[in-house]
């Protein structure tokens, strides 16, 4: 299952591109270091109000040092924590640089898919003959054009003639190549990918800088990037939080002249910045863009931060059985013989029956007679034999062979073959009868075998489920996620598949319509509903659902209607994208709960450092055993720049994630990051003291 | 500190805590809109009321014209109260002939009865006719107690419904408060009062002879009624100005308890109302024990520390298991002060039975820093609740993102929205504390009120406007606060702390009665286990207080840390 073996990453298969999982491969750390200076714009630091209030004090800080230099103070202390705030708004560029930086590694990769090239614009759609050769960027929503085998598709859209394959590895790192055509589900074509055979005739559905490719390189690259809701919300918190505490500061300006205790503005800043959420504040897009990139890697593309944030609040995920919760084909799992019919013999019709039956099903019974019942079965039907292909109409396949009739199929097919040959009513066999009604309620589908005007047994064909899907089930519902399972069976057959997957609620014989209403009634609950599909049907409820899977081999209505595109096409997909939905948001909050908690040690720190020059007594504060008051002041500024550089990774990588149930997640990540957050700075300053004191620099 | 001391702090407690669950069970189906056993009696003069009013009582506004109602109302008994007290000197009921009020001491009068603070510049004996008392003070005594109910109970019902689009009527609120609950709460409290022996009559003065002979005029007046509603409506406004540590307002130990009883009755039985009208009961029950938590070590604090003395009081002879006893009544104790100060200020009622200002400065610390975390333990009437309902938003919001789920409280999605209107509600406090308390530590105007230097100065400023802000309205002795710097200041305090909250709250209650209730799942987190209740007082802790630490480092922890070292103000 794809949940213990990660989909390999398949985007930046170059192997010139960094490699994904070492966040600080030299070039790529260099070249954020650069950004991170290019990143101290304050029209680009506006976006995070918490480093922009950093780098505005930071500034301020700076001019008092330089009038400190031009005046000939000494300098040593408020340069240095000039430079550690520098240090701080610089850290936090840095990691919004690393995190874009990964991804533009793979956009470079898909930009050099993205080609100026050549395209033959058809005039006339029905004429293949006449067309004008014309740059792809000129192509406009609508234009016809003609791509032959070994030719780049010049943008995205529709197939409208033609039959080809193609090789979509540019998009999908897949190298296999496959079938497009005109009609049916699989008739989007990518710009970018190439023509293998044939031909094809497209109409482009996308003006250039909307493709698929254009879009996907923006979003790896972060450049569409806007904030989320939840990350909304969680800077409206931090900017409250760094409101509440320069109004801490400036008042502390007033209290320290009554006290006799006028603290130096310097020191007041290094307070203000220490106690603002800077860790968080500083981390808060590299997680977002992180989120992305996990997804990105997991080979799925999601159209906005927004959806990857949904995901991770799906409360209803609806699966499609088939290739999700069951192997796609049914299969034999018994023959059953009527009364008078020995099983051997059965199965030896039954061989017969199958042996020239491609589907399948049809193999599925060959290889329930030779394991199960020991028969030997030839490699090809017998020389001469007449082959009865199976046929929507008759419902009935077989083989006419040395005068026997054979026949395997629905039951009623069956049984009107049987009158047909015999000219009487309809056989009665109660035992058959019986056998085929426990097929049904089961779940299972019955074929009647007969030969002749002889019925000989039932072959019970069943849906496989998966083996471990009922574990991933049981995971989602401790998470408090409903699976709901959607099959075309009838409701007999869906509630028996449904009872063995262990999903909580099913629809049978679903139509379009009925995802459609399923999705709007949960959510008119409150609840928030993940699909995948990628039929041109599926597209109304892959727009309704709040999380739209589209799979990348889906038409180009399911591509668009959804907001994440999967380019492996599994729709067991949906399971980890609700994974990494919510990793993002915990490690969201984990920093951020770190980030407040650090704060208490930074008061123990600072506060006796404040004032003790005119309240000697407040030293018993100092818990820490700080040397100075320089040394207490600096290094927590020092401490709260270099956790961010320190939590790096972490923001990166997101925070462990295990598919618990809230309260247990809730108390792993409480004691790790609220406690710890509480604990690692006291450990963190005074070892940052001991440091500068034995560098001597205060 | 004594067993028996702690004995009676946990028979007190206790008793709320079994009378607060039942009168929660009465709230939950009087706010419900449900027949309560008052019904009968009562119903005919609600509707009587209503028709007078003409308020047509089905009609529900939304959160937006709820506010606006509230509004409305408190402005309409500002003036009142205001005008009232301005032309007290022409008015009835004026025995000793008290001229009207300044009117900076009426702005702030008025101010502070309306917004159930009750910060008192005045000596009540020598300011304020009956009258006032009566028609101005104890009225608003009421109607600031019901507003709190009211508002509580639209943020619950926000909570509690799905996708509506109202919170309630306003004026069916406030009616039904003072009808069903405070009324009759108020009526009978009074009579057990007076039998304790606080005076009720409208005499003001009586004339009596002393042990030594001498004739001594002793100031009188409807003291019982008063009393009760200023305990039960936690506004704590005294008759007199020695507030609770009057013999004519807390005669003894028994009404001590009484008057403890009274403060957290009502705000206790509204947390356990909430988890009711909210659907789980056990998410009441959270909130009691988080606010247990601190209370209870706003309490040991305070009776630990006074219990302990000063070094000085040793250093004296004084018997060091005395405590310190300054300012203090010798018929409350250690315990029973330490108590009626913790309460009072956790509480936002404000009343106080013994100085707090001369309580060591670590005694003194606790009381200051109850109410700056909001007075919400469990707070005022209604605006207790509320206010700890904010906390825990910020809670769930903060804690809620590590389950990996957008948050959601009581099945309610906690956005953007919410977080907003959230911190604009905690940025009242710091703001009217930090604000005024730094502008007024180097204001000559200001600091000719102090009675201190030094430390211990600087800690009357900071408990003045914590006061102001936190509506507790409780003094730390000293200040002399009638003068038109602090009038004003405190005044515009008072309103910032009150309305300056409400309305952001209510945008809350707007935005949360739209959405739609979730019903919880194993993937939300729950909000009504220990973890939450930790989680709960963190935050309370650490976002709620943690910006008064460096003020309180140059006050009382500065004052604590210098008397341990022999040095005093």
């Amino acid at each position: 299952m794809s949940a213990k073996t990660p989909t390999a990453p398949h985007i930046a298969a170059d192997p010139g591109a960094a490699p994904r999982s070492a966040f600080a491969s030299p070039e790529l750390v260099v070249r954020a270091a650069r950004d991170a200076v290019v990143k101290l714009n304050p029209a680009h630091l506006m976006r995070n109000p918490v480093i922009f209030v950093t780098e505005v004090v930071a500034a301020l800080v700076s001019v008092l040092f330089l009038r400190d230099v031009a005046a000939g103070h000494p300098l040593g202390f408020t340069g240095q924590i000039a430079a550690w705030l520098w240090f701080t708004v610089l850290f936090a560029n840095f990691a919004e640089a690393i995190a874009e930086g990964r991804g533009r590694a793979q956009a470079d990769t898909l930009r050099r898919a993205r080609t100026d090239t050549l395209a033959r614009r058809l005039r006339d759609p029905a004429n293949r003959s006449r067309s004008e050769t014309v740059p792809a960027l000129e192509l406009r929503r609508g234009d016809v054009v003609l791509v032959e085998a070994g030719e780049l598709i010049p943008g995205d859209g529709e197939i409208i003639e033609g039959i080809a394959s193609v090789n979509e590895a540019a998009i999908t790192g897949e190298s296999a190549p496959v079938i497009r055509e005109s009609g049916g589900d699989r008739s989007a074509v990518t710009g970018g990918t190439t023509v293998l055979s044939d031909w094809l005739v497209i109409r482009i559905t996308a003006d250039p800088g909307s493709s698929f490719l254009d879009r996907m390189i923006a979003l790896v690259e972060g450049a569409e990037r806007q904030k989320t809701p939840n990350e909304i919300a969680l800077s409206i918190l931090l900017v409250g939080m760094t409101l509440i505490f320069l109004i801490t500061v400036v008042a502390l300006a007033g209290l320290g002249r009554y006290a006799a205790a006028d603290v130096p503005v310097p020191v007041l800043v290094a307070l203000l910045v220490t106690l603002i959420p800077t860790t968080i504040g500083g981390l808060l897009s590299a997680i977002g863009i992180a989120g992305m990139d996990r997804l990105i890697r997991h080979n799925v593309l999601a159209m906005s931060g927004r959806a990857v944030e949904a995901a991770g609040d799906v409360d209803t995920l609806l699966l499609d059985k088939t290739g999700t919760i069951t192997f796609g084909n049914r299969m034999a799992s018994e023959i059953i013989p009527v009364p008078g019919v020995s099983e051997a013999e059965a199965a030896r019709v039954a061989v017969e029956a199958s042996l020239a039956d491609e589907t399948a099903e049809g193999r599925s019974i060959l290889a329930l007679a030779r394991q199960h019942y020991g028969i030997e079965v030839p490699a090809r039907a017998p020389q001469g034999a007449g082959v009865i292909a199976f046929s929507a109409a008759t419902r009935l396949s077989g083989l006419d062979s040395g005068g026997r009739r054979i026949r395997k199929g629905a039951i009623d097919a069956v049984k009107r073959f049987v009158m047909s040959v015999t000219d009487r009513g309809a056989p009665d066999i109660p035992a058959f009868d019986a056998a085929v009604e426990r097929i049904s309620r089961s779940g299972g589908t019955p074929l009647g075998l007969a030969e002749d005007g002889r019925l000989l047994a039932v072959i019970h064909l069943k849906d496989v489920v998966k083996p471990d899907i009922k574990e991933r089930f049981a995971e989602l519902r401790r998470m408090g996620i409903r699976t709901v399972m959607v099959t075309g069976d009838n409701p007999v057959t869906a509630a028996a598949i449904a009872s063995e997957a262990g999903v909580d609620d099913f629809i049978a014989e679903a139509t379009p319509q009925d995802k459609l209403a399923y999705i709007r009634n949960e959510q008119r609950q409150g609840r928030l509903v993940a699909m995948c599909g990628d039929g041109t049907n599926d597209a109304p409820a892959l727009a309704q659902a709040d999380v739209g899977v589209a799979m990348q081999t889906g038409t180009q209505a399911a591509r668009e209607a959804g907001n994440m595109v999967d380019l492996d096409s599994d729709p067991t997909k949906l399971i980890e994208i609700v994974g990494i939905g919510k990793q993002l948001l915990m490690t969201r909050g984990a920093l951020t709960t770190f980030s407040i908690a650090n704060d208490v040690a930074k008061y123990f720190a600072i506060i006796p450092a404040l004032f003790i020059a005119a309240i000697p007594e407040l030293g018993v504060l100092n818990v820490m055993g700080l040397h100075s008051p320089q040394s207490a002041i600096l290094s927590a500024v020092i401490f709260n720049a270099l956790i961010i550089i320190a939590l790096i990774p972490l923001a990166l990588r997101g925070v462990a994630y295990r598919a618990r149930e809230a309260g247990a997640v809730l108390a792993r990540n409480l004691l790790i990051y609220g406690l710890g957050g509480i604990l690692v700075p006291f450990a963190g300053i005074k070892i940052v003291d001991l440091a500068i004191v034995a560098l001597g620099l205060v | 500190m004594t067993a028996l001391g702690w004995l009676q702090i946990a028979i007190i407690l206790a008793i709320v805590l079994l009378t607060a669950a039942p009168l929660g069970a009465f709230m939950a189906r009087l706010f419900g809109g449900e027949p309560t056993f008052l019904t009968p009696v009562l119903g005919p003069v609600e509707r009587a009321l209503y028709r007078l009013a003409g308020v047509d009582p089905s009609r529900e506004q939304s959160a937006l014209g709820y506010t606006l109602a509230m509004l409305v109302f408190n402005a309409a008994g500002f003036a009142l109260l205001y005008g009232l007290l301005r032309l007290q000197g022409v008015l009835p009921l004026n025995p000793l002939g008290f001229a009207g009020l300044s009117p900076d001491l009426a702005f702030n009068t008025a101010v502070s009865f309306v917004t159930n603070t009750n910060w008192q510049s005045y000596a009540g004996e020598t300011t304020m006719s009956l009258f006032s008392q009566m028609a101005g003070l104890t009225v608003q005594n009421f109607l600031s107690a019901a507003t709190g109910l009211a508002l509580a109970v639209a943020l619950v019902r926000a909570f509690a419904r799905s996708g509506s689009p109202t919170v309630g009527n306003f004026f069916v609120d406030l009616t039904r408060a003072v009808l069903y609950l405070l009324l009759p709460l108020a009526i009978v409290s009074t009579l057990v009062q007076v039998w304790t022996g606080v005076p009720q009559t409208l005499d003001a003065t009586a004339s009596v002879t002393t042990l030594e002979g001498a004739r001594q005029t002793l100031a009188l007046g409807p003291v019982a009624s008063q009393m009760a509603i200023k305990q039960l409506g936690t506004n704590g406004g005294g008759f007199f100005n020695a507030n609770a540590a009057h013999p004519f307002e807390n005669p003894t130990a028994f009404s001590n308890a009484l008057e403890i009883w009274q403060m957290l009755v009502i705000s206790t039985a509204l947390v356990f109302a909430f988890g009711r009208l909210a659907g789980d009961r056990r998410q009441g029950r959270a909130l009691v024990a988080a606010i247990g938590i601190i209370l209870l070590a706003g309490i040991a604090v305070t009776y630990w520390a006074e219990a302990a003395g000063t070094p000085m009081l040793h250093a004296a002879g004084l018997d060091p298991a005395g405590g310190n006893m300054e300012g203090k009544e010798v018929r409350f104790g250690l315990a029973g002060s330490a108590l009626f100060a913790a309460v009072t200020t956790g509480l936002s009622d404000g009343a106080v039975n013994a100085m707090h200002g001369s309580f060591t400065p670590l005694g003194g610390l606790a009381p200051m820093f109850l109410i700056q975390l909001g007075e919400i333990l469990p707070g005022g009437v209604g605006s207790g609740l509320y206010g700890l309902l904010v906390m825990a938003i910020i809670t769930v919001f903060v804690a809620g993102l590590m389950v990996g789920r957008t948050p959601e409280y009581l099945g309610k999605k906690i956005e953007a929205k919410e977080v907003k209107m959230a911190m604009l509600a905690i940025l009242i406090l710091p703001t009217a504390i930090l604000g005024f308390s730094a502008v007024a530590a180097v204001l000559p105007a200001a600091l000719a009120g102090l009675g201190n230097a030094g430390p211990h100065g600087l800690s009357e400023i900071l408990y003045a406007y914590s006061s102001a802000a936190g509506n507790n309205g409780s003094a730390f002795g000293g200040l002399s606060a009638n003068s038109p710097w602090w009038n004003t200041t405190l005044g515009i305090a008072m309103m910032l702390g009150r309305f300056g909250y409400i309305v952001p709250m209510m945008a809350i209650a707007g935005s949360l009665s739209t959405k739609t209730r979730l019903s919880a799942s194993s993937g939300t987190f729950p909000t009504h286990g220990p973890l939450f209740v930790g989680l709960l007082v963190g935050v309370i802790l650490i976002v709620g207080g943690l910006q008064f630490f460096p003020a309180l480092a140059l006050g009382p922890i500065a004052e604590q840390v210098q008397m341990l070292a022999g040095k005093t103000f």
